[in-house]
């Protein structure tokens, strides 16, 4: 098979086209870089799913947690110890396995039937585990950068006569988002990095449809060489690292573009390890 | 374990939860909380001492060692997380082996041979004959090393900007004194900059205790391990007489992580407070004036 066949038959297998054996003998360089960028769709897919819908929640978290209100602020700050405070690992394992007890021939609403066996499949559960997740952390983040808003901002749309609603949509918002970018840029990759886990965590890859460090252990366990495929995925990470932090360079530089240039925010990587 | 428990057909009740919570396998999975614990109470020191020399060096004027120091940080931190765990133990087992090959092997052949790798049956670490607990304690030493040298680097980076922060004025005044650079370093440089690596120490730790369920990825039989055993209804060994109770062990383990951060959020903050005793920083200087 020449490299360009491989590309053909591997490029989308982990969703499910093109070949259905996944190579056994005879590995090549080329089938692993295939076969591993194949894999990084999932978590391309888990990552900026996760992102986008987290991002909201977030926000909507990190106004509960610094609301004045005990009904607002109480569960909030429940749902982000919970989520921060435990490894998610064992979230995924949890939420596996509470999924699984779903009854199996669905829930009945009003005469339809709920299909219900799609939530224990990676592409569902794991994509919710991961959103409270970030929305969790992505959280704290904004809960901290609306704390760090300037007394005085705040003073002066209120001498404008601005309260509630705007004052949230012109002064809060915007400055909020400024101040949290660099680290809600360091959340995201770190999210990236932690989409990983999901197929080493109860949720089974249906018809062997991984991510790519799947696909990377599959070629690890089958040539019991871990010196090809883990640094395949170590670059592929690294480059998505670069994509991200250029993505929301691009923002952060929107964000700031009010500021002189002494004082814009600049984003620093910090690459952190497992949540 | 206890005599009621003899006849299984006998026992009802509360007697029976107390016999299944005393089971064999039960005592299993509560030792398996002592190696979670036991690998922090290992790994945590290991790294921060290997942190401390990573920091130590990053200072040094001499820049063989500097460079030594900041790529160790540099190098640990920029690979992915998860992927550094599943490489670096398999990479290092192999290494042991190859270079125990070395010596005790007869002829000195390239290990990695085609498809697998090959070492002569006297270089397999542990021996293949060796009892089952050295296979354990050499996966769990593997997964110590891994833990600490990563972790380790974390901690250079929080020790270096710890050091980092300490006032200059501080250390010139040492030297006007007449203190030589090593008496700086032990009597003012140390003692003072703890207060400065707290809070990076303290997160530190918090990622580390998250951390732990990846033991199970390495293969030790750690509290995932027998959650996902003892709360299976049927596993390749056994039958137990219970329906799928996973979640409610995972329910425990849950709950045991969210306990164990709680505590360390007020341990650390004791901490906290007691470094920051005298210091001249804006916690020191709030403590001062509150009395």
């Amino acid at each position: 098979m020449t490299c360009w066949e491989t590309v053909q038959a591997y490029a989308f297998r982990s969703i499910g086209y093109g070949e259905n054996l996944l190579p056994r003998t005879d590995f090549t360089l080329c089938q692993q870089f295939t076969l591993i960028g194949s894999g990084l769709i999932w978590n391309v897919y888990f990552g900026v799913l996760a992102l986008a819908f987290g991002f909201f929640f977030a926000i909507a978290v990190a106004l509960a947690k610094s609301s004045r209100r005990m009904l607002l602020r109480k569960p909030a700050e429940w749902f982000v110890f919970i989520f921060r405070g435990s490894p998610l690992f064992i979230q995924f394992f949890l939420a596996y396995e509470s999924l699984q007890l779903l009854p199996k021939v669905g829930i009945n609403v009003l005469g339809f039937t709920l299909e219900t066996a799609w939530t224990t499949r990676a592409w569902a559960g794991a994509l919710l585990v991961l959103f409270l997740n970030t929305s969790a952390y992505a959280a704290e983040i904004f809960h901290g950068a609306l704390k760090s808003i300037p007394k005085g901002d705040l003073e002066a749309a209120e001498a404008y006569g601005l309260t509630g609603w705007q004052k949230f949509r012109r002064i809060q918002w915007p400055t909020m988002l400024r101040l949290a970018w660099p680290s809600y840029t360091n959340e995201a990759i770190f999210l990236f990095h932690a989409t990983t886990l999901v197929f080493f965590s109860g949720f089974p890859a249906f018809r062997q449809m991984g991510d790519a460090l799947y696909y990377a252990k599959y070629f690890a366990d089958k040539t019991f060489n871990p010196f090809v495929p883990y640094p395949i995925v170590a670059v592929y990470f690294i480059a998505l690292t670069l994509l991200l932090t250029f993505a929301f360079g691009l923002v952060n530089r929107r964000l700031n573009r009010h500021l002189p240039s002494n004082q814009k925010s600049r984003i620093r990587l910090r690459p952190q390890i497992i949540r | 374990m206890f005599a009621a428990c003899a006849d299984p057909k006998a026992i009802e009740g509360l007697t029976w939860a107390m016999c299944y919570l005393t089971s064999g396998k039960h005592l299993d999975f509560y030792w398996s909380f002592v190696t979670v614990l036991g690998l922090l109470a290992i790994t945590a020191p290991t790294a921060l001492a290997m942190g401390f020399a990573g920091a130590t060096a990053s200072r040094s004027r001499f820049l063989p060692v500097s460079l030594l120091g900041k790529g160790y940080a540099a190098i640990v931190r920029g690979v992915p997380d998860i992927v550094f765990f599943l490489f670096f133990v398999i990479a290092l087992d192999q290494g042991i082996e190859y270079l125990k090959s070395l010596a005790v092997c007869p002829d000195h052949s390239w290990p990695w041979q085609g498809l697998e790798f090959r070492v002569c049956p006297e270089a397999k670490v542990p021996l293949g004959k060796s009892s089952a607990i050295w296979h354990q304690a050499y996966g769990f030493a593997l997964a110590v090393f891994t833990f600490a040298l990563v972790f380790g680097a974390f901690a250079a980076n929080v020790l270096y900007g710890a050091m980092n922060a300490v006032p200059k004025a501080q250390l010139e005044t040492a030297e006007a004194y007449g203190m030589s650079q090593s008496q700086v370093f032990r009597r003012i440089l140390v003692p003072q900059m703890w207060v400065f690596a707290l809070p990076g120490l303290s997160n530190l730790w918090m990622i580390l205790i998250k951390a732990t369920p990846l033991l199970f990825l390495l293969g030790v039989k750690d509290i995932v391990f027998w959650a996902r055993e003892l709360g299976g209804s049927k596993t390749q060994a056994y039958e137990y007489p219970h329906p799928d109770w996973r979640l409610w062990y995972f329910l425990g383990l849950l709950v045991f992580y969210l306990a164990f951060t709680k505590v360390s959020e007020i341990v650390l903050a004791r901490i906290s407070a007691r470094l920051s005793h005298g210091q001249a920083t804006a916690a020191g200087e709030a403590m001062r004036k509150a009395g």
